[in-house]
């Protein structure tokens, strides 16, 4: 056991780091960098001072590894548009983004497991064509086009709720629904798939003999079972959902990371760039490093490695 | 560690028989609409007549006879536009299925046919391009490089080519012990041969499928990066640019965003059907 977490945590490090030499190969692509910060109308004298500056006349080498060996220790550098180090405003921005996330995730778990079950106690009827139906649509439908939607609906037309901003509670409940709405359909099938895996193994078949309820044998026996690939897959949604919450924060102005690597793209704000990559792929690595060891504890055939 | 890709038990083949066939009549339909768009709608996508501006669709009061779905906010034909933005989306799907199928069917294979060593960094591979976040990444890279549609369709193709290598991979490895593989191999077969002719074949089907969720992920995505102002630049008509021009008015005339909404829902909903149709198949034929 104890082997398998540090064989997934050396390959997390080695990942984080080959992500991290892409996003500083990243902000290079864009040419010289003096000259976007500088603006269109700097002179060449401007230009070097920027250069010195952010010491951007270094060698390309000598720039990478003094950004890894600061970032290994938190230290992102400066935002060269918000005046405030980076890790600040990272600070300031990921409770929003891990809420949202978090809002989303649970959300999406309260559907999609009850909806996966259904589904799959009854195999083949209407119902669960209904259901497989429902996530093939959920699929197609943009998840910036839905909050455009919500925001007609429940925000003009009923008036229920707030349309954009981070205030209150309530700001959270549109964005969280539309977030929910991109990890429903992959959650549901696999619930669906896992529950009709288990209902069919032997363990089930000889609680079926021993004259089980249906309700003890779905909820007890297969549901355990079926959960274990559902919550490692969650682990992972969550991951991708912060990722992918980068589209809904701007919809909605909510400022969390998402929308900080957004604004930060707009301003040619290379140093935020960078760490949002870098933090938002860290997230993610975490995530299935513990879901790999969750897996392992729920488990026992996976512990080897 | 990889994506959720969620196995899916085949339906009764009646009924996937049925989605399968409505999936094709409507990619079909969007196909020769956008192939033949510019000879069947009387207006060009980007005229501008201000004095005509966001005129409603046909089933509305105040439509004006010739435009069938309205104008949008510059006067411009809204059904000439939607038509062209087909050809966009389809055209980045299609571009972008093939990079990313280059990429990931080559690693996926070479990993799962060689394992060890090879599969390893294949492995490693697959880990670091799932960590990275796509949206985020392809829009610094437009905001970075310029906006455009080659760059949108590169930027797009190395970074959604992840499934096409788990498939391949694993599809590979079922395979690669298989008697009629060994049975080349013995008859002297390169490995180049047995890759491209015994193996590639064998997998194309399960491949298929992986291509038709890719093309609707990379349309989806064309369409919020455009939506966000970082991908097909302005004035092309790109759907989700087009529901970004139409936000600011969305509250007066909704019909401005639900038009090309509605259009990529049932592109992406008729790709899916197309998609999950072929699954169903492959699945019965396993069965058999």
């Amino acid at each position: 056991m104890l082997l398998l977490i540090a064989r997934r945590l050396g390959l997390g490090l080695l990942v984080a780091l080959t992500v991290m030499t892409l996003a500083f190969m990243l902000t290079r692509l864009s040419g010289d960098l003096a000259i976007s910060i500088a603006g269109p109308s700097a002179t060449q004298a401007d230009v070097e001072i920027i250069r010195k500056a952010y010491g951007l006349d270094r060698p390309l080498y000598v720039q990478f590894f003094s950004w890894v060996g600061r970032a290994m220790v938190g230290d992102f550098g400066q935002s060269y548009f918000f005046k405030d180090s980076v890790s600040n405003l990272i600070a300031r921005r990921l409770p929003i983004t891990l809420t949202l996330g978090l809002v989303g995730l649970s959300l999406a778990l309260i559907i999609s497991i009850p909806l996966g079950i259904l589904a799959a106690v009854r195999e083949n009827t209407w119902l669960d064509r209904g259901v497989t139906m429902f996530t093939m649509v959920g699929q197609a439908i943009p998840s910036f086009w839905l909050a455009l939607i919500l925001m007609i609906v429940l925000g003009l037309n009923l008036g229920i709720l707030p349309i954009s901003g981070t205030g209150t509670w309530q700001h959270f409940v549109m964005p969280g629904i539309v977030l929910a709405f991109t990890a429903i359909p992959a959650l549901t099938r696999l619930t669906r798939s896992g529950m009709i895996e288990a209902m069919a193994s032997d363990y089930i078949r000889t609680a079926r003999a021993k004259g089980l309820s249906r309700a003890r044998i779905i909820f007890k026996h297969a549901l355990r079972n079926a959960a274990i690939p559902v919550v490692s897959i969650a682990a992972v949604q969550l991951g991708f959902m912060l990722g992918g919450s980068i589209v809904i924060e701007t919809v909605f102005a909510l400022h969390g990371v998402g929308y900080l690597g957004w604004e930060s793209i707009a301003k040619n704000d290379f140093p935020v760039v960078q760490a949002v990559v870098l933090v938002l792929a860290a997230i993610y690595i975490g995530l299935t490093l513990l879901s790999d060891i969750l897996n392992a504890l729920l488990d026992p055939r996976l512990r080897t490695g | 560690m990889s994506e959720p890709i969620a196995i899916h038990a085949p339906l009764t083949s009646r009924v996937g028989v049925a989605g399968f066939t409505v999936g094709i009549v409507i990619v079909g339909i969007i196909a020769v609409a956008a192939i033949t768009g510019n000879q069947l709608v009387p207006h060009d996508a980007f005229t501008q007549d201000l004095g005509n501006r966001l005129k409603p669709p046909f089933w509305m009061e105040g439509t004006q006879a010739g435009h069938l779905l309205g104008t949008d906010q510059l006067g411009r034909d809204y059904l000439a536009r939607l038509v062209y933005g087909a050809r966009i989306s389809l055209l980045i799907g299609i571009m972008t299925v093939i990079t990313s199928g280059l990429i990931g069917i080559t690693l996926g294979v070479l990993g799962g046919f060689f394992g060890g060593r090879v599969d390893d960094a294949v492995l490693f591979a697959i880990t670091t391009r799932l960590s990275i976040p796509v949206v985020l990444v392809a829009l610094a890279v437009v905001g970075l490089m310029g906006s455009g549609l080659g760059l949108v369709v590169a930027t797009l193709g190395l970074l959604l080519w992840d499934r096409f290598a788990v498939v391949a991979r694993a599809t590979t490895m079922q395979i690669r012990g298989l008697d009629y593989v060994n049975a080349a191999r013995c008859a002297g077969a390169s490995t180049l041969h047995l890759l491209v002719k015994e193996i590639l074949p064998n997998i194309a089907s399960h491949l298929a499928v992986v291509a038709t969720l890719e093309m609707a992920l990379a349309i989806l995505l064309e369409a919020a990066l455009s939506f966000l102002g970082l991908g097909v630049p302005p004035p092309l008509p790109s759907w989700g640019l087009m529901i970004a021009e139409g936000k600011d008015y969305m509250f007066f005339s909704p019909w401005v965003i639900m038009v090309p909404g509605v259009a990529l829902f049932i592109l992406v909903l008729g790709i899916n059907l197309v998609g999950d149709g072929l699954r169903n198949l492959l699945g019965s034929e396993r069965s058999r």
